[in-house]
């Protein structure tokens, strides 16, 4: 376009008075779904004619269509870039979200998870074939045995949670073995993530809450009285306990509850989903930890993918390391080999397969490349990327608790008394800012709680843009201007929307027109 | 380090502001015995370039099933995936994007859920389907648990099928081994399916039956399902290949009540056993006993439609011991790639692409069927059968690779009961011609 001799001097208009025919606003583009733009006949995929062999189906043949939309290639991209626009990214801003360490995903780990030799093999085919897969699988239990002080890691399950499992699972099998049936209370702490009672109840066990002291960690007052004086007798299999635990603070009793877990009989889980805060400064092994999960999805930098997949290899200690899952990878003089079948010791299989390799792979590329010095200098710029938000915000904001922070600050919604505006509310309103929320009303035990994790991925020119608009937005509350609050966010590709209407009346598929209005009849 | 933007001048004006000397003044609360000196015994850092060709050796000693004439299936398959599907599950706003908790800018991720769990719905013939669990066989262990929670505590007994996938079966038990739930285990046999009915009692919470089973066979879920509502217990229908559904009966017309599998083999890779992708679809009228996260529509303030994570009141951050299910994170990015290559699919493109995966298996079985000690044991199939060797599977497969060609799983490597000469193989739209005969020359070889 031939700008010369025309006028660039833009006229300032009133956002929102128009209302676009199309529906989409500049970049953000109006987007139906699949089921409403494509068609069963059009395809994006070009395949051979058919021989027309006689088929072996038997009588179970499909017949008629199965009402899958198509759409060609250009359309599919198309839809799909479209809808990517709409979603929020690390790779496009500040992340801060609390327990989910949102850092850098480094694309070397894509590119080499991409290598024929471990994304193109099967999970089933000759081991011999599969050495090199087997190789990694090797090298990355070495890093995490060693930067955890653990004896064993059980690397099959697909996340967090299902690490829970495995290490919960170890737990109760180690206490059969021992005759000691009748443990079956497992202590959680208040300020635990949901996942660690809804875990240690699918494991069969109880679970029993202990609370947060003044200063935000385990009440040694409350744990000594519920272990005295039954030594082994006691029910207790162990406790769950989060560390540094979900209000971002490092449990310093942590030894002596190891001790006292111990000394009554029971063992002790550690979720290691703040273990960013620890690599290569503490080793969990050294404070008495019998189990962990390390999410690689988190700690690792293996991408969140919108949800998953993650990875959640379980390290073990000593006492529970002869009850881990199977398959696991050994070494042979020829090789490696994987042990796929159970001995009367291990509490058996959790998943298809050996678990997310292709997380593997991605993590170890991530350790190698940081390297000790690495890894120790990124939790380092975690903690003190955290501590620098804190000290930055907690004039205008109110911390949870007393005293420095670990990896992740927690605030609680004091700052906002008789404002008006809500953790929720001031979520809303970083998103104008241009930031994705940080976790609010987790944990538990602080009231409205926000709970920000910037990681080691931030810079302090980032750092110190997002500090000012949470400090202006911390005023801007305050100031009794409530309504930009509950309106907020109105620059997102959409406003608030009505989760009581979802949840009341759920849709959870669409469904052709007329199908809809003959169940309206 | 390049993943590292602070540098020390950074450093040391934020320990000022934060009013400390030294980064260790911020690991004060951490027990002194506890604190490491120094650095841990492990490599350091390293370049993009060395740790690529670290890796690069790696992948040499592994052979890619794209490289040989390969035959592998039970539980894992080897698909063609256009290049479309990966390109866009690498596009930051998907892959580094968490799970979509602020509705207002994860619309991307919604939008696509919704359409996942449509497709699933569709595909399996059921009511709902939920946004994915970690894979088929986690997917197969929670509907058990679902089911006898359908139950309250009423009935104690799952009865999983003789064609169940041993490792399912396996995953089911290890779930179910620590609450009060009773698996009547069926050993894994071809062709006794069926017996599954005489096992069925008021005391049955569900039966966990696989079609296509493992051994390849379809199996007829009608008879099971009437069987199975007359003692009011559940049937759930497990499959471990998405692509077998265009092709047969869906389990959903057959009386299925839960419906789980493997979905891998619609845009994901082999990747050595993951991540992959478990589906759970499921009648409208369980919704609320499901597990895992599940997408709806909903409208914003300004009327418009959009899509929001709901009923979580089913779920461990809302319901802590109480939930459905332990599950947070899921499989995602693996759900985009499915959505992404079942859009390019469509209705006549997935039915073209079973069409072909049958017309190769059919092939492969008769020229299998033709050589001197191998028989085809099925009487139906879809992309993958069963052969009974003259020699051991385990040790034929073996010798195989030696000659180049990976040639399916033997039964016995799934379960160490297995029948030792049974072997699993499976052609699919990337079997050529040449890859069955030079399968046929080296099994000829090592077989006389
Ligand atoms: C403290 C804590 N524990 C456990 C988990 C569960 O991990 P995953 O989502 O990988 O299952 C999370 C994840 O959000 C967490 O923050």
């Amino acid at each position: 376009m031939k700008t010369e001799g025309r006028t660039t001097t833009p006229v300032a208009a009133n956002m929102n008075s128009i209302q676009t025919v199309s529906g989409s606003k500049a970049l953000d583009q109006a987007t139906q779904l699949i089921f409403e733009t494509g068609t069963p006949r059009r395809t994006g995929i070009d395949f051979p004619e058919p021989k027309g062999r006689p088929s072996r189906l038997g009588a179970h043949a499909r017949q008629g269509e199965i009402g899958l939309p198509g759409l060609s290639e250009p359309e599919t991209l198309r839809h799909y870039v479209r809808l990517s626009q709409k979603n929020y990214a690390i790779d496009l801003g500040v992340y801060p979200l609390g327990s989910c360490t949102m850092k850098h995903n480094p694309r070397l780990n894509e590119k080499i998870a991409r290598m024929p030799g471990f994304a193109d093999v099967h999970p089933l085919q000759p081991v011999s074939t599969a050495q090199g897969a087997l190789e990694v699988m090797s090298v990355l239990s070495h890093w995490l045995m060693t930067l955890c002080n653990m004896p064993a890691v059980a690397l099959t399950p697909k996340a967090g949670a299902h690490g829970e499992l495995c290490g919960m699972m170890a737990i109760r099998a180690r206490l059969d073995h021992d005759g000691a049936s009748h443990k079956r209370r497992v202590l959680v702490p208040e300020s635990a993530h949901g996942t660690n009672p809804a875990t240690a109840v699918q494991c069969g066990f109880t679970v029993d809450e202990i609370p947060a002291n003044q200063g935000g960690r385990v009440d040694m007052d409350v744990l000594r009285a519920k272990l005295a004086g039954q030594g082994k007798e006691s029910d207790v299999a162990g406790i769950m306990l989060t560390n540094p635990n979900t209000c971002g603070l490092f449990e310093s009793d942590i030894i002596e509850i190891a001790e006292l877990i111990h000394a009554a009989g029971g063992y002790f889980y550690c979720d290691g989903a703040n273990f960013n805060a620890l690599v290569g400064r503490v080793r969990p092994g050294d404070l008495g930890v019998d189990a962990m999960h390390i999410n690689l999805h988190k700690t690792f930098s293996t991408p969140h993918g919108g949800g998953g997949p993650g990875s959640g290899p379980t390290v073990l200690s000593e006492a529970l390391k002869d009850h881990a899952p199977v398959p696991y990878v050994i070494k042979t003089d020829d090789g490696f080999d994987l042990v796929e079948n159970p001995d009367e010791k291990s509490f058996g299989r959790m998943c298809a397969f050996h678990g997310n390799m292709g997380m593997y792979t991605r993590a170890l590329s991530y350790m190698m490349s940081h390297g000790s010095d690495g890894l120790k200098q990124a939790t380092e710029d975690a903690v003190l990327n955290a501590n620098y938000v804190q000290a930055s915000l907690s004039d205008v904001m109110t911390t949870a608790f007393e005293g420095t922070c670990m990896h992740e600050a927690l605030f609680d919604d004091r700052f906002l008394k008789d404002t008006g505006v809500e953790t929720l509310d001031f979520a809303k309103a970083m998103i104008d800012e241009g930031y994705h929320p940080m976790t609010m009303y987790f944990p538990l035990v602080v009231h409205g709680a926000m709970l920000i994790e910037p990681t080691e991925s931030e810079s302090k020119g980032e750092l110190d843009r997002f500090i000012l608009s949470m400090r202006s937005l911390a005023v801007r509350a305050k100031s009794g201007d409530v309504e930009s609050f509950k309106q907020a966010p109105i620059y997102a590709p959409m406003r608030r929307l009505d989760e009581t209407l979802a949840a009341r009346k759920p849709v959870l598929r669409w469904t052709p027109p007329a199908d809809v209005a003959e169940a309206a009849e | 380090m390049r993943y590292l933007p602070l540098n020390t001048n950074d450093r040391a004006q934020m320990l000022s502001v934060i009013g400390v000397d030294s980064i260790d003044d911020l690991f004060e609360t951490v027990p002194k015995e506890a604190r490491l000196e120094g650095l841990i015994d492990l490599p350091t850092h390293q370049t993009e370039q060395m740790v690529e060709r670290f890796f690069q050796k790696l992948s040499n000693k592994s052979t890619p099933a794209g490289s040989v004439p390969f035959f592998c299936g039970a539980g894992a398959y080897k698909h063609h995936i256009p290049a479309t599907v990966d390109h866009l599950i690498q596009r930051s706003e998907f892959l580094t994007a968490y799970t979509p908790y602020q509705p207002e800018i994860s619309q991307g991720t919604l939008q696509t859920l919704f359409e996942f769990q449509t497709q699933v719905a569709l595909l399996t013939g059921m009511d709902v389907a939920n946004a994915s669990m970690y894979d088929g066989s986690t997917a197969c262990a929670e509907a058990v648990v679902m089911a006898h929670r359908v139950a309250r505590g009423k009935k104690s007994k799952a009865i999983l099928a003789p064609g169940l996938h041993p490792h399912y079966a396996a995953a089911t038990q290890t779930l179910a081994s620590t609450l009060s739930i009773k698996i009547d285990e069926r050993e894994c046999r071809m062709g006794r399916d069926d017996n599954v009915i005489d096992h069925i009692d008021d005391d049955t919470a569900c039966v966990v039956v696989q079609s296509p089973n493992v051994f390849g066979e379809i199996v007829d879920l009608r008879p099971i399902a009437e069987k199975a509502h007359a003692h009011k217990a559940l049937l759930i229908a497990v499959f471990t290949e998405p692509v077998a559904l265009a092709a047969i009966t869906p389990p959903g017309e057959q009386g299925a009540d839960i419906v789980v599998g493997e979905g891998q083999g619609l845009g994901v890779g082999l990747a050595f056993g993951g991540p992959h992708v478990g589906l759970f679809a499921c009648r409208q009228k369980l919704v609320r006993q499901m597990p895992g996260r599940v997408c709806g529509e909903t409208v914003d303030a300004n009327g418009d439609r959009g899509f929001v994570l709901t009923l979580s009141t089913r779920e461990q951050h809302i319901r802590r011991e109480k939930a459905t299910s332990n599950i947070c994170t899921n499989s995602g990015l693996c759900c985009l790639a499915f959505t992404i290559h079942m859009s390019l699919l469509g209705d006549a493109g997935i039915q073209r692409l079973a069409t072909l995966n049958h017309e190769n298996a059919c092939h492969l079985a008769d020229v299998l069927d033709g050589i001197e000690g191998v028989k085809v044991e099925n009487e139906t199939f879809f992309n993958e059968f069963t052969v009974r060797l003259s020699k051991p599977a385990a040790d034929v497969v073996k010798s195989l690779a030696d000659k180049g060609v990976i040639g399916g799983v033997p039964l016995s490597r799934l379960t160490p009961e297995g029948d030792p000469n049974l072997l699993l193989v499976c052609a699919t739209e990337t079997s050529s011609e040449e890859d069955i005969a030079a399968f046929e020359t080296a099994l000829k070889e090592v077989l006389s």
